[in-house]
């Protein structure tokens, strides 16, 4: 008969942190934390003496202080007697801007290419791969540089619009001036009574989203289909120019006009934003459209068979079937290409565009050699904007993933 | 009776098929003229080739290739062409082209670069092809240190010194594993290189150049410029961020807590932010973590900064290619009775970097086209030459030729490189 002797309680010995597996992960793990610790320690331990040394101390105060210049492309009210804080701010929603603007046209050209590129028209699929390669693999910096270059080289002067026989005209019924200091659009004018209009337009667009509820509803109950889309197009547009007619068209448009050397009035796009704008799109929309190629064509071919099989139509199978599938494959990617433009929009300051690191990264820095605080406050930026998005991309994820059993 | 047959006994000629059925014309029916929206596209689409390429192509070849400065080329368009022609100065690029390749390394010395730059597909070869003799692995082991030597020039000494740390490592590794165990003959193997480096390296280096001089002209890192810069930052960010990659992807992958944290808010810090404030700190800030008065140059700060950034990047494509490994390799090696670094070492980490060679490669080509960034804080890569080249007399208003240049250099390298990652994409492909 045998029995189980209890191991050995021998007591704790100090290679047991070494040999027992049970210890030794800790052992490790602290040894990691003890050189990192260490590591950083020394990084920052020379920073502060460095910064000691030169007489600057890691201070904010200056954002406080009189930034001394002026940022032409603003969104709120900024001049140069405001503090470096407000021009941080101003370049922030500069950055924010662009980064909205750049996404917004980034997917439309992309999903248009990236469909088309699948076309089974050759020469359309052709020409829409040449695009998607040319852009990919040339540096997004040369591409913002050269419409910069096309802006300023290209076209013509304001003073090229003037007298009889003018070299430039302007375009869309006179309205638009493309010039080489930016183009030049109508701008809103908002009259008394214009209020009414824009609720009632807010109004509609609620509408729409009820609207399509109800109708949804209805057609789980009833098995009914509206013609939603042609509805919702109604509602979009009908009530609100009916508001406008009878307010008496409250909102006009105010057109540029040539005075002096430049173009007044209207709302002035500097072309460094246009340049920007127009460049980051481009080159993101080919990476777009190489994700909407994959996601399209990763749904596979059974699926669009058996909705055929169920009777749907072309139209339907690609709406209710096709899309929704392909949709999980094509965000998290797309989502991931916006951040990329996001980051990639802080090349604005190869055109002068004040963003938060043209503002912040750039100017303030040069003026104040706070270099340390600066870049600290810039990353903090980009960090939160990044994980904002990161965070957003996860719940995403979390509500479309696939429920296997 | 007469022989009456039903049946055919000779065949009949065979004929052409219809002529809206064959060759060209079923082609385009069937591929740009299939219905009437389709026949539009195409239309439009074959007027838009057409009306760019009758811009361009008159452009791109009335153009003249040996002038000196702007207006002499345009004159020189002029007399040739007619009066109002317009064409391309390509003489701007052969004016210049030997400082877009290299920037302003000594003309005398341009052979080093293009060793070296021969010397690294040489390099390459083994871990790409798998036909070569695997000795080769060697080379490709030594060639940072023959680049780096011939590239910079100095003393032979110097990379020989940092190659003796790593062996010394390698050493130490050997003999204190031997005493006492792994986990020590680890730290061993990382302490004794530093402390060989830090302490020991210079003087060794110094005293055995003395005694034996082996160098070759050294050049300053201001002289570095064009392509060659960005080839440079590049090559020696990826390759520098692949050992660094492998330790973030793993530490990530880890049961290990703090290691894991360490290593998630490092990878996720560095992809949070633009390369262009990484480069800022290169720029401005670097010097500042160093001990006082250590003041190294600012390509080699931004080659830092580049290797950190595309470390992070490599961390998350070689967590991708460990975690596409099945679950079962993983069984297997530890059914093996192997440890966490022998199952690493012989069974995982080969496996997981053959499959992420082909995103290697993408992100290489990201980095590359991310050099250009460096133009930015003042270094002369061929965006930095060409704002240089513009700014000058001869050259102030010229744009397109040296832009498109550029632009088609950059274009040549990725595109090339990535059609060789989707080939060995296709060809790593084991499923079906």
């Amino acid at each position: 008969m045998s029995t189980i002797t209890d191991p050995v309680q021998g007591g704790f010995r100090i290679s047991m942190l070494l040999y027992d597996t049970r210890y030794r992960s800790m052992t490790i793990q602290v040894i990691a934390l003890i050189g990192f610790l260490m590591a950083i320690g020394w990084l920052f331990g020379n920073a502060a003496q460095n910064l000691a040394a030169l007489g600057k101390p890691l201070n904010f105060s200056f954002l406080g202080d009189t930034a001394g210049y002026d940022i032409n492309q603003r969104l709120i009210e900024y001049n140069s007697q405001m503090s470096h804080g407000r021009a941080a701010v101003v370049g922030l929603l500069n950055t924010l801007l662009v980064a909205v603007l750049g996404c917004i046209t980034a997917t439309v050209i992309g999903v248009l290419i990236g469909i088309m590129r699948l076309s089974k028209n050759w020469i359309i699929s052709k020409i829409m791969t040449v695009y998607i390669e040319t852009f990919r693999n040339v540096p997004v910096l040369l591409w913002i540089i050269m419409t910069m270059a096309i802006f300023i080289e290209v076209f013509p002067k304001p003073s090229d619009f003037r007298g009889a026989d003018a070299v430039a005209s302007m375009k869309l019924f006179e309205s638009v001036a493309v010039t080489n200091r930016g183009i030049f659009i109508p701008s809103p004018v908002f009259g008394s009574g214009s209020m009414a209009v824009i609720a009632v337009f807010i109004l509609s667009i609620v509408g729409i989203f009820v609207f399509g509820r109800w109708a949804h509803k209805r057609q789980d109950e009833t098995g009914q289909i509206l013609p939603t889309f042609w509805i919702k197009l109604g509602i979009f547009f009908v009530p609100s120019i009916i508001a406008f007619y009878l307010m008496g068209q409250p909102i006009s448009l105010e057109y540029p006009e040539l005075k002096g050397f430049n173009f007044k009035g209207g709302f002035h796009m500097r072309n460094s934003l246009i340049a920007l704008w127009f460049a980051l799109s481009l080159y993101t929309a080919a990476f777009i459209a190489e994700t909407v190629r994959s996601g399209i064509q990763a749904v596979s071919k059974g699926q669009t068979e058996a909705a055929a099989a169920l009777g749907l139509r072309p139209g339907r199978i690609t709406s209710l079937v096709v899309l929704p599938q392909a949709l999980r494959v094509i965000i998290p990617p797309m989502i991931s290409q916006y951040m990329n433009l996001t980051k990639n929009s802080s090349l604005a300051i190869a055109v002068g565009y004040m963003d938060i690191t043209g503002t912040l990264g750039g100017v303030t820095l040069n003026q104040t050699g706070r270099e340390m605080e600066s870049l600290m406050i810039l990353m903090a930026i980009y960090l939160t904007i990044s994980l904002t998005i990161s965070t957003v991309m996860n719940v995403y994820n979390e509500r479309v993933k696939l429920r296997e059993r | 009776m007469t022989d009456v047959s039903y049946v055919r006994t000779e065949m009949l000629e065979e004929k052409a098929p219809p002529v809206s059925q064959a060759g060209i014309i079923k082609w385009l029916r069937d591929n740009m003229f299939s219905n009437i929206p389709n026949s539009i596209l195409s239309i439009v689409a074959l007027w838009a080739i057409y009306y760019v390429l009758s811009d361009v192509l008159p452009w791109a070849f009335q153009s003249s290739w040996n002038a000196n400065s702007l207006n002499e080329c345009r004159s020189a368009i002029a007399a040739v062409y007619g009066e109002g022609a317009s064409g391309a100065c390509w003489s701007v690029i052969h004016d210049r082209f030997l400082q877009l390749i290299f920037g302003f390394y000594p003309s005398e010395l341009y052979w080093r670069p293009v060793v070296a730059f021969l010397l690294m597909f040489v390099a390459i070869a083994p871990v790409l092809f798998d036909g070569l003799p695997k000795k080769m692995l060697r080379f490709t082991m030594i060639y940072p240190f023959l680049a780096f030597w011939l590239l910079w020039g100095g003393s032979l000494w110097f990379p020989l010194m940092i190659i003796a740390g790593f062996a010394l490592g390698y050493l130490a590794f050997g003999v204190v594993s031997k005493m006492t165990s792994s986990l020590v003959g680890m730290i061993a193997a990382v302490l004794v290189p530093i402390l060989w480096w830090l302490f020991l390296s210079g003087d060794v280096a110094t005293m055995l150049q003395s005694i034996i001089p082996l160098s070759i002209e050294s050049v300053a890192s201001d002289k570095f410029g064009g392509f060659m810069l960005s080839i440079t930052i590049g090559v020696i960010g990826i390759s520098l961020s692949l050992p660094i990659g492998i330790v973030l992807a793993l530490g990530r992958q880890s049961d290990l807590m703090i290691v894991k944290v360490i290593c998630v808010g490092f990878i996720e810090f560095i992809r949070g932010v633009p390369l262009i404030t990484l480069l800022f700190v290169a720029s401005t800030l670097l010097n500042y973590f160093m001990p006082p008065g250590t003041n190294f140059d600012l390509i080699l700060r931004v080659i830092i900064m580049v290797t950190l950034f595309a470390s992070a990047y490599m961390a998350e494509v070689i967590r991708g290619g460990l975690a596409a490994l099945p679950k079962g390799q993983y069984e297997g090696a530890d059914s093996l009775g192997l440890d966490f670094w022998q199952s690493t070492r012989l069974v995982i980490m080969p496996q997981a970097l053959k499959i992420s060679i082909p995103n290697i490669v993408s992100s290489f080509i990201g980095l590359f086209k991310d050099t250009t960034l460096v133009s930015i804080i003042g270094l002369l890569d061929p965006i930095g030459l060409s704002t240089n080249i513009r700014a000058n007399m001869e050259w102030n208003g010229v744009i397109w030729e040296l832009y498109g240049f550029i632009a088609l250099v950059f274009w040549l390298f990725c595109f090339s490189m990535s059609r060789y990652s989707m080939y060995l994409e296709r060809k790593l492909q084991t499923g079906h």
